[in-house]
């Protein structure tokens, strides 16, 4: 069959099995007062639409920014405006000022749940293809494989689609900016990827990789002369970019600086909730949050976090290669996951991308509360049912596959994903015992935390181990 | 592709069958209650009441076994929740019933899958092996038929049993594909009495068992070698249709209810055509007598007071009169249909094409019937659409004839789903299914020439301007209000020409062949 009509069906099954999941409950339905994500989003698109940008992200008694208060840079303000605009014609109940708090209807829910497929239909999708058609080395049944891979992959269908976000819209600009940078495309890539920062500030995660790899490829041109150029080019992009974002909130500073702070919220503690990263797992051990000054935790969390990303960073840095640079993307958010500030376990999607069969398990417990668990199921197993089929049907004849096969083998196929299930259909089918009544879910994220612990010393490994000796520019997924 | 001869099938079965998971709350039906309410009836009442039960408007219209098939999962949603085998909750849909109802659709497509598998086996040819899997003819019949569109809006979204009901079909088919008369037959013994739709192909089956199976060989030049006739054979035959028949109606029988039964299950009081006309003949015959009755009125032929008041656009299922054309009873259709058919059953009672002319046969019947049937329901196009896979994998001109009607037939289902929140469901999964069926079809039969024929592609692309025009222009133009039902009419009428051109051209490869000697 011609390349053009697989991807085609794999693009619309991937659509369809979205919309499939789409159907189901999202975050904090019928549960007033605070809801959840979606009513977040539908309330952001309320306060764009209704007051002048200035007031966006400061408190006001318009704007309580106690009720899911804007958080995100201000792209994501732009595109709810640009959704409450078109709510607006459709049916202005939805977004009036005040009076549409906790609005939930069916054609509202049909609505919003268009805004994240066309999103996706612009941004994610197309980047996918033409990553797996350009990127990706192997015969055209391999792309395509791939291509399945990572548009069926449970996590992100789920959290946009079920859970309710638009993180399409960040992987999507982030996959353009690698898109554009293993093009050669050095500067449209470093402006999909201010874009995508500049939608959600998460994309810091994958930041560190993007910047040693431009700074390391203009060194190795030679500061004086080409690199130099380049240098001055990516630059440029990078500022004009940013500045035409920030551009309502450059008048003044009061203005730009409100936006960090909302955007970095470095009051609210090490962590939220339970989630698969180091401080989490180790409060179970030692209450560090109350051991430590929120500013020595501060402080513990950023030195941890610079020691597990800059030795792959570094190594980048002077081997800027894209090979390098697509492991160091990997180590980078997988280091920022696991040792950060507040992190949220939806982070872990921007490590999962790359790596695709990741275990899923650990969002299991949000994926719970907004009654998902049928999805959750489903697309679980299809995706793991599927993965283990186009794997073993493929060529091992690379020595690359063979390198990624082994990390397969070794943490997943028999152990990882085994483990994976037997938490996640314990946690649902059991009851805790009274006194430990959060034991399923420290579980699950604390099995979840040792994977990509695990997994991050295997990607460092391998970096450091270099490409394998055939070709130096390889796929290594 | 280095995978071994079948891993492929597996995955596919499972992938679809997760696939249908996700759309458990999806739009449902009002078959969703009639198949809840007959839980209820079957659950609670003796067997006695079964088919006297009407205080709920949707009574038991399926034969006796059907009955006994809801007795047995009214058992398994005790275990759901009870509140829905209670008799009069009308429209009783809460989560647990909902997702006992569909799962139940899903698990007891178990048995298409099997068919499935078993049609595939009839296809495999000996360098099959060889060639990467997505070129088997396997591997594509097996798509076709468990990934088809038509089956899965139709049991998945709308809600009904049709897949449990077409692996009986299918896998007797098989059966007789691979020369295994007498299980076939029993298997279709079976589907009778499960839903008496399929009485539509049951003269192919008559004639051919009779012909090929009773008269145990022919002459040489295909005729008739009444010699051989067995006996044995007939009275094995005989006695196993007897047996299911028996089972099934036989307590009603000793009841003395069989009447009764069969009112329930042949109502012919419910009016020519559905309240969306299926595009057979009277589609095109409703719509010829509308546009003389407007021009009629237009050209001062006819007084519009005169013209009767009750429309068949206006959505009601009633009996009505045709206003110019003379009006369609129920025997006329009967006789229509006979006349379409017997051609085909005098074909291969003459000179019998082995198991591949009974398909063609049974495909020609169950098409005939739904071209000039009363009350013919749209989903009765996937009778002919599901068999055709098979031909549709081994033959060019099949394949041909085949990627015509299942588009068509296909997209007439679409005002089956109606909401806006399944529009994309049914878009894209349409456009997988044609994309696939299209490519894949056209790559197996590439040596071979072209599939489709000028003219054809340029009916199927006019299909898609009448789906941009029913689902996306017309709602959101001023004529919606007052035609509101415009998109089904040119929605029926255009795919009528279709189906009746596939017909047709069926009937010639059948009737073609009958003037060659004898093929297979």
């Amino acid at each position: 069959m011609q390349t053009w009509s697989l991807i085609s069906i794999c693009v619309l099954l991937g659509v369809v099995v979205r919309w499939g999941v789409s159907l189901n409950s999202y975050s904090g339905a019928g549960k007033p007062p605070m809801f959840g994500d979606y009513e977040a989003q539908r309330h952001w698109q309320e306060v764009t639409y209704n007051l002048p940008i200035r007031e966006w992200y400061f408190n006001s008694t318009n704007n309580d920014l106690a009720y899911w208060g804007l958080d995100y840079p201000p792209l994501t303000a732009y595109h709810s405006w640009l959704c409450a605009y078109i709510a607006n014609i459709i049916n202005p109940e939805w977004v009036k000022l005040h009076k549409s708090r906790g609005h939930e209807s069916p054609e509202h829910k049909l609505f919003m749940r268009t805004t994240v497929l066309v999103v996706d239909l612009l941004l994610f999708i197309p980047a996918v293809v033409l990553y797996c058609l350009y990127l990706t080395d192997g015969s055209s049944k391999k792309k395509v494989s791939v291509l399945l891979c990572i548009l069926l992959y449970p996590g992100i269908i789920l959290i946009d689609y079920g859970h309710f976000q638009y993180n399409g819209v960040s992987l999507g600009l982030a996959l353009w900016g690698i898109l554009g940078l293993g093009l050669g495309w050095d500067a449209l890539g470093s402006i999909a990827f201010s874009l995508a920062l500049n939608y959600k500030q998460m994309e810091l995660y994958h930041a560190l990789p993007f910047f040693c790899y431009l700074l390391g490829k203009c060194f190795k041109a030679g500061l004086i002369g080409h690199g130099f150029f380049l240098l001055v080019r990516i630059a440029a992009a990078v500022v004009v970019t940013f500045a035409l974002c920030w551009l309502p909130f450059l008048s003044d500073p009061a203005q730009a600086l409100q936006v960090v702070r909302r955007i970095f919220p470095v009051a609210r503690g090490l962590f939220e909730d339970k989630v698969a990263n180091t401080w989490c797992s180790l409060n179970v051990l030692i209450k560090i949050r109350t051991l430590m000054s929120s500013d020595a935790q501060l402080y513990l969390s950023l030195v941890f976090t610079l020691l597990a990303v800059l030795p792959s960073s570094i190594r980048l840095l002077t081997r800027p290669t894209f090979w390098h640079f697509k492991l160091a993307l990997v180590n980078s958010s997988l280091g920022f996951f696991l040792f950060s500030y507040q992190v949220h376990e939806k982070s872990i999607l921007l490590a999962a991308l790359l790596i695709v069969p990741f275990p899923l398990c650990s969002m299991l417990p949000l994926l719970l509360k907004d009654g998902l668990l049928v999805p959750y199921a489903v697309t679980s197993t299809g995706f793991l049912l599927l993965s283990i089929y186009l794997l073993s049907a493929l060529d091992h004849c690379t020595e690359d596959e063979l390198q990624l096969t082994t990390y397969r083998k070794l943490f997943f196929f028999p152990f990882k994903s085994d483990l994976g299930c037997i938490v996640s259909i314990t946690s649902v089918t059991l009851d805790p015992p009274s006194h430990l009544p959060d034991l399923f879910p420290v579980l699950v994220s604390t099995t979840a935390y040792l994977l990509f612990l695990g997994t991050i010393i295997h990607f460092n490994i391998l970096q450091f181990s270099g490409p394998p000796s055939k070709k130096s520019q390889k796929k290594s997924n | 592709m280095a995978a071994d001869g079948w891993s492929w099938f597996p995955v596919l079965a499972a992938g679809v069958s997760l696939f249908k998971c996700l759309f458990i709350s999806s739009y449902r039906s009002t078959d969703f209650e009639v198949h809840r309410n007959w839980l209820a009836i079957t659950h609670n009442l003796p067997v006695s009441r079964w088919y006297h039960e009407n205080s709920s408007e949707w009574t038991l219209d399926y034969p006796p076994l059907f009955a006994w098939f809801e007795f047995g999962l009214s058992h398994v949603a005790r275990h759901f929740d009870g509140d829905m085998l209670l008799l009069h909750k009308q429209n009783y849909a809460s989560p647990p019933t909902v997702l006992f109802q569909r799962l139940s659709v899903i698990v007891t497509d178990g048995v298409f899958i099997l068919a499935a598998r078993e049609c595939c086996r009839c296809v495999q040819t000996q360098r099959a092996s060889q060639k990467a899997v997505l070129s088997r003819p396997s591997f594509i019949l097996a798509v076709l038929l468990l990934w088809n569109f038509g089956l899965f809006i139709v049991d998945h979204i709308h809600f009904q049993y049709n897949g449990f009901l077409f692996g009986f079909l299918l896998l007797s088919v098989a059966k007789h594909l691979q020369a295994q008369h007498l299980q076939g037959a029993l298997l279709f013994a079976i589907l009778l009495n499960l839903k008496h739709i399929y009485l539509y192909v049951a003269p192919a089956y008559g004639v051919y068992l009779l012909r090929s199976y009773c008269f145990t060989e022919s002459s040489t030049d295909g005729g008739i070698r009444w010699r051989s006739f067995s006996l044995l054979r007939l009275l094995a035959l005989g006695s196993v249709v007897m047996a299911v028949c028996g089972l099934s109606f036989g307590p009603f029988i000793v009841m003395g209810q069989l009447p009764q039964v069969l009112s329930r299950l042949f109502p012919f009081k419910r009016g020519l055509c559905h309240a969306y006309w299926a595009p057979n003949a009277w589609a095109l015959y409703n719509a010829l007598d509308k546009v003389l009755a407007t021009l009629g009125v237009r050209l001062k032929l006819l007084k519009e007071a005169e013209l009767p008041q009750a429309s068949m656009t206006g959505g009601l299922v009633q009996e009505f009169q045709h206003s110019v054309l003379p009006s369609v009873s129920p025997s006329v259709t009967l006789v229509c249909t006979l006349l379409s058919i017997l051609p085909a059953l005098a074909s291969i009672w003459r000179r019998p094409r082995g198991a591949r002319g009974f398909l063609r046969c049974l495909l020609l019947c169950a098409l005939g019937s739904y071209m000039f049937g009363w009350h013919v329901h749209e989903k009765a196009i996937l009778i002919a659409i599901l068999p055709l896979s098979i031909l549709a994998v081994e033959s060019r001109e099949d394949a041909g004839i085949f990627l015509l009607l299942s588009t068509t037939g296909h997209y007439s289902l679409f005002p089956l789903l109606f909401t806006p929140t399944e529009l994309p469901i049914k878009v894209c999964l349409m456009l997988m299914f044609s994309l696939f069926s299209f490519s894949a079809l056209r790559k197996l039969h590439s040596a071979d020439g072209s599939l489709l024929h000028p003219l054809e592609v340029v009916y199927l692309l006019g299909l898609g301007m009448v789906a941009l025009f029913s689902e996306v222009l017309f709602p959101l133009s001023p004529w919606k209000q007052r035609l509101p039902f415009l998109p089904l009419l040119a929605t029926s009428v255009y795919c009528s020409v279709g189906v009746s051109y596939s017909f047709l051209r069926l009937y010639a490869t059948l009737l073609r062949s009958d003037s060659k000697p004898k093929q297979h």
